[in-house]
């Protein structure tokens, strides 16, 4: 491999200058990998590969070199070269990564000595309950109807086949309120005044849900307060039967509850329906618990409306949230639900 | 309603013959499924075995121990038996239950040999609640005397107690048939296809002219549809048997005397309201009908004094004095006593609204009761006839009987009913035959017209008056479970609003920041509006029951702010509590209220900059931050304190000179339209202005914004500065204006000129100086 070397040049002694780069190739990678600071290892980087270093010589040496004999000395130079840089540079990493371990270890944070947490607050578990009834009848194909809580006579009573005097409006205890005539106009008994406004408002078919707080002249104990939220179901289309109330009833029950549990309606009474039931759920237990009532709704009700009974028919539904709430998280008292203490209001 | 199962087996033919009708649980389940909501099953007469009929031979002192006494009682073999007792209500020679060694009582307890402070107890007295046999606690039964019995005689056989079961039934107010043991029998016997008899009634012929002992008249038609009454001469007195006794107290009334318990016991069996009168104490033996004048007054069988308007109805006697309130209640002047020899009997219909006025200005709406719900109107005489013969039955004949009738119920009812309607109502396929099989035992007589059926509606059930009553009926016999169970197809997609959807995340995002949603009660005590500094022409409830919530809120922080007091009551300061709800106002014009949706946030022990803070996040959050909404901040509010007036649990606290102390937002609608990114780049400026005091931030961010036009992408506040190198009363306010077309770079020269217009704008509009 060594070929003769042709040198004009009396002061390059290529043998020479070859004979210590070959001594480099053996021994730099070890010197290198003994360096013990950083400032040695780029001390060794000068010596060995800087400007004045052998291989630089050896390299601005190469003109003295056969022109046969250039290729296999350029090859071997390189070859050096490069093993000398990998040695530096896994060297230089090494420096690297302890000084990168020296320092994480001098910033170390004990994580669990953080105190504060972001704060989270909580929504109503009322509010959460609606919202998930509001979705699972959107889910259904229904919209969200609202209306006000003052309303008249005529909305929460009248229109929903309730004329004056009738015996069924000792069902609720209403409030009413100082203006116009005496009891004309009232805090809403429940939800059911949005199904007239909602017929004269929109024309059938008409797939609503609607929830929102009533009233009633009750004091608060464990079962009962003044002022609780309802939600009110209307359905209006043509050949609409009772069929698809007990069908949708069942529906939305699996939807919120799992799809195990089945449903069942037993008759009932409210002026607005007829016929008129009352819906249970099935526990796991096997047992039925109450959940609300519903019904087709009245012809006098479809005429309040504006709609004729002939031509198109309907069901209703109504429950209380709170008492689904209650159910949901095993509450037995149903002022807890108001006190709006944070103790209580953090647990949902 | 409360109804016994031996009274409903008179007149259920074959009903404990029945595999369902003879099983009180699963007639329990019929009722409900019918739509007589039973709410509870009592079964009665069962673990009474062991308890015997004894005597009280001896009464003695225990001697150690005051609450107990030794009783020494014979229970049949002649032997006396000790017996320690806590009560102390019976003498010797009472008959009292005894339950002896080994009983096992109906709670479960075993009834064995003990030793009771030093006395041995062989056996235990019990009072009837303790047998399941009546509500009476007050000590041990006092049986009714019976020589006949011989002590030791099993307690059922000298009560004559079988096994019995108790409904108690929640009925709907369209049933007023069902407030009646007849009605429930009718009703019940139709769904188990099984025959219901009326009770049989053979009275002897009456010996008196009923014109020559009392006589009646209706002046007010329409108050009084029907008015029966008979007169019974020389009636028995004392009490009721045994039997009739043990029926009422167990269906909730108080057995008092023959006549009162016969009447109270027919107005159960057949939901007839009776009244009975003593005649002798009767005016002119004349009983009319008309409205009360006003100025009147009575005095009612409970000893009130009523004053009377001419919208009640009253009953007067010969002289025209009102003797009692027409379907509510008797007057004390009339009432039966033990001196009383001739009976009059009312049983009148009235008209149920005018009752239900009556009764509700009374006070005495809280029984629900056949009076108000509709009596049947063609029952009265049959009622009548069963008290005369119950009493008769009594012993004692107690004929003559004579009657007067008058006046006219309302007429029969025919409704037409479409079978094809029917099924279409009800999503079912039942066939004609099969409706008129399930009518005709309810009493609804069919005849077919044509396709259809013409159906009279029985007098019992005033409620049913259309086509769909009808529908009702057939469902409720056909069995609401038989019916299918389809989902209807919404032609719609379902979904929220965009206003919903921004609620929603309104709560969120506030709920997200710390916030715990609060649901106060909208009502107000007299003075916490004003209290509060919020408007104070709140909406007054006519009837509140109590005054402390009298007010409807015109604003949701009076509300919150007795939560946040509630809480650091308890103990948890710092609370941001926020609600959304309606808020009520009165009315502008004497029309209806005002009514608006309010949402509020509340947050305690925080200064008022961070409540602008989270205005303005809830702003950005709705995407309407410097369009199209408004936030007010209120720098010269004072303070407000809340609860007992403690500084600490202020809504709003006092902020440094300058600083907003609360504020308020408005915002209506959200910002629509995206507006498109732009993909140039953007220039900063950043200018400085010195700014008087009483100039707001708001009023120097909105010129900025007016002046910079389309280019200007967003502007930010990013420091305030008051002290060295500026004057009194004014501070420093920089602002970062990002610059940026839609198109194309903006040249230097571009965003120079925007830089000099809002420069000169903000110092000639506030009188401000760019600070060097």
């Amino acid at each position: 491999m060594m070929a003769a070397m042709n040198s004009p040049d009396a002061s390059v002694d290529v043998h020479e200058l070859l004979d210590r780069v070959r001594r480099l190739a053996a021994d730099g990678p070890a010197t290198i990998a003994a360096a013990a600071t950083v400032d040695e290892l780029r001390r060794l980087d000068g010596e060995f590969l800087g400007k004045t270093s052998v291989m630089s010589q050896a390299k601005a040496a190469m003109r003295f070199v056969a022109p046969e004999d250039r290729k296999s000395v350029g090859g071997l130079l390189n070859e050096v070269r490069t093993a000398l840089e990998a040695a530096i540079g896994q060297r230089q990493s090494a420096f690297d990564s302890d000084a990168r371990r020296e320092r994480l270890a001098a910033e170390a944070l004990d994580l669990s000595e953080v105190m504060d947490a972001a704060p989270t607050g909580h929504r109503h578990l009322i509010s959460q309950t609606r919202e998930m009834l509001e979705d699972a009848f959107v889910g259904l194909g229904f919209t969200v109807a609202e209306g006000p809580e003052i309303e008249t006579d005529w909305y929460n009573f009248e229109a929903l086949n309730m004329p004056e005097g009738h015996p069924a409006r000792s069902m609720w205890d209403t409030l009413y309120l100082e203006a116009g005539e005496p009891e004309s106009v009232l805090l809403r008994t429940h939800t059911s005044p949005v199904q007239i406004r909602t017929m004269l408002r929109e024309e059938p078919p008409i797939y609503v849900v609607a929830p929102g707080r009533a009233y009633r002249s009750d004091t608060a104990d464990a079962t009962h307060l003044p002022v609780f939220s309802q939600i009110e179901g209307l359905v209006i289309d043509r050949g609409i039967t009772f069929a698809d109330l007990a069908g949708t009833i069942e529906t939305f029950v699996k939807l919120l509850y799992g799809s195990e549990r089945t449903t069942r309606l037993r008759p009932s009474f409210f002026p607005f329906t007829e016929p008129s039931a009352e819906f249970d759920m099935s526990t796991p237990s096997g047992e039925w618990v109450e959940l609300g009532g519903c019904g087709m709704v009245h012809p006098n009700v479809l005429r309040a409306g504006g709609l004729d009974p002939e031509e198109w028919s309907g069901f209703a539904f109504g429950f209380g949230l709170e008492r689904m709430a209650m159910q949901r998280h095993g509450l037995d008292d149903i002022r807890e639900l108001i006190t709006n203490d944070v103790r209580f209001l953090a647990q949902f | 309603m409360k109804v016994l199962h031996s009274w409903l087996a008179e007149y259920i033919v074959g009903l404990d013959d029945h595999p369902v009708g003879s099983d009180p649980v699963a007639l329990g389940d019929v009722m409900s499924d019918i739509g007589l909501c039973c709410e509870e099953v009592e079964l009665l007469g069962r673990g009474l075995d062991g308890i015997v009929v004894a005597q009280v031979l001896e009464l003695a002192p225990h001697p150690g121990a005051d609450r107990i006494q030794l009783v020494q009682v014979d229970a049949g073999d002649g032997e006396p038996l000790q017996i320690c007792c806590g009560a102390f209500n019976m003498a010797v020679g009472d008959r009292v239950p005894l339950a002896t060694l080994g009983t096992v009582m109906p709670d479960g307890m075993e009834i064995a040999r003990r030793k009771l402070r030093g006395e041995w107890s062989n056996g235990m007295l019990c009072s009837a609640r303790e047998l399941g046999l009546g509500d009476d606690h007050g000590g041990i039964w006092i049986l009714p005397g019976d020589p006949g019995v011989p002590l030791g005689t099993a307690i059922r056989d000298a009560l004559g107690i079988e096994a019995d079961a108790l409904y108690d039934l929640d009925l709907t107010p369209n049933r007023p048939d069902a407030l009646s043991v007849i009605g429930i029998a009718r009703d019940v016997a139709a769904q188990l296809g099984l025959t219901f008899r009326l009770p049989g009634i053979e009275l002897a012929p009456a010996l008196a002219d009923a014109a020559s002992l009392a006589s009646i008249s209706i002046s007010d038609p329409g108050l009084c549809g029907r008015f029966t009454a008979r007169v019974l001469s020389d009636v028995p007195s004392g009490s009721s048997p045994e039997w009739m006794q043990r029926r009422l107290a167990l269906c909730g009334m108080r057995p008092i005397s023959a006549v009162v318990d016969v009447s109270n016991y027919v107005m159960l069996e057949y939901g007839q309201p009776n009244h009975t009168y003593d005649l002798a104490k009767v005016g002119g033996s004349h009983l009319g009908v008309r409205r009360a004048r006003s100025g009147e007054s009575i005095v009612t069988l409970d000893g009130q004094s009523r004053g009377l308007d001419s919208d009640d109805g009253v009953i007067v006697d010969g002289n025209d004095t009102p003797i009692g309130l027409a379907g509510v209640m008797g007057g004390a002047s009339t009432e039966i006593s033990d001196t009383t020899g001739d009976v009059l009997v009312e049983l009148a219909w009235w008209d149920p609204a005018s009752i239900g006025r009556t009764s509700k200005r009374h006070g005495l709406r809280s029984r629900p009761g056949p009076v108000r719900e509709g009596v049947d109107p063609e029952i009265a005489s049959a009622a009548a006839d069963r008290i005369a013969q119950l009493l008769c039955d009594m012993g004692r004949p107690c004929t003559p009987v004579s009657c007067a009738q008058t006046a006219t119920p309302p007429p029969a009812v025919s409704v037409r009913v479409r079978p094809s309607r029917v099924n279409a109502l009800l999503g079912a396929s039942i066939a004609t035959d099969e409706m008129v099989s399930i009518l005709t035992p309810l009493g609804f007589e069919c005849t077919p017209d044509g396709d259809d059926l013409a159906v009279r509606i029985p007098s019992w059930r005033p409620d049913s008056t259309g086509e769909v009553d009808v529908v009702e009926e057939i469902a409720r016999h056909y069995g609401y479970d038989r019916l299918g169970k389809t989902v209807p197809a919404s032609p719609q997609a379902g979904a929220l609003t965009a206003r919903q959807a921004d609620i929603r995340a309104l709560h969120a995002y506030v709920s997200s920041q710390g916030a715990f949603e609060a649901t106060p009660m909208p009502f107000l005590a007299p003075g916490d509006l004003e209290r509060c500094g919020v408007r104070a022409d709140g909406v007054v409830v006519a009837n509140p029951l109590v005054n402390e919530e009298s007010i409807l809120r015109t604003s949701l922080l009076p509300g919150l702010l007795k939560a946040v007091g509630h809480n650091a009551a308890h103990r948890s300061v710092g609370v941001t509590l926020y609600e959304h709800g309606h808020c009520f106002a009165q009315a502008l014009d004497g029309g209806l209220p005002q009514e608006w949706e309010e949402f509020a946030v509340v947050l305690a022990g925080r200064d008022a900059v961070a409540a602008v803070a989270l205005a303005r996040g809830i702003a950005e959050s709705l995407g309407v931050t410097g369009r199209g909404g408004a936030l007010e901040a209120d720098r010269r509010a004072p303070p407000r304190s809340v609860g007992r007036g403690r500084r600490r649990w202020c809504a709003h606290r006092r902020g440094r000179r300058g600083r907003p102390r609360c504020c308020r937002g408005v915002w209506g609608v959200r910002a629509s339209g995206l507006r498109p990114v732009s993909r140039m780049p953007s220039s900063d400026v950043d200018l400085a202005f010195v700014v008087a005091d009483e100039i707001a931030v708001d009023e120097v961010e909105a010129t900025i914004r007016a002046t910079a036009g389309e280019s200007l992408v967003s502007v930010a506040l990013f420091d305030v500065y008051r002290g060295a190198g500026l004057g009194d009363d004014v501070r420093s306010l920089a602002y970062r204006l990002r610059l940026q077309a839609r198109d194309r770079t903006l040249t230097d020269a571009e965003v120079g000129a925007i830089r000099e217009q809002v420069i000169a704008a903000v110092a000639s509009t506030h009188a401000a100086t760019l600070r060097g």
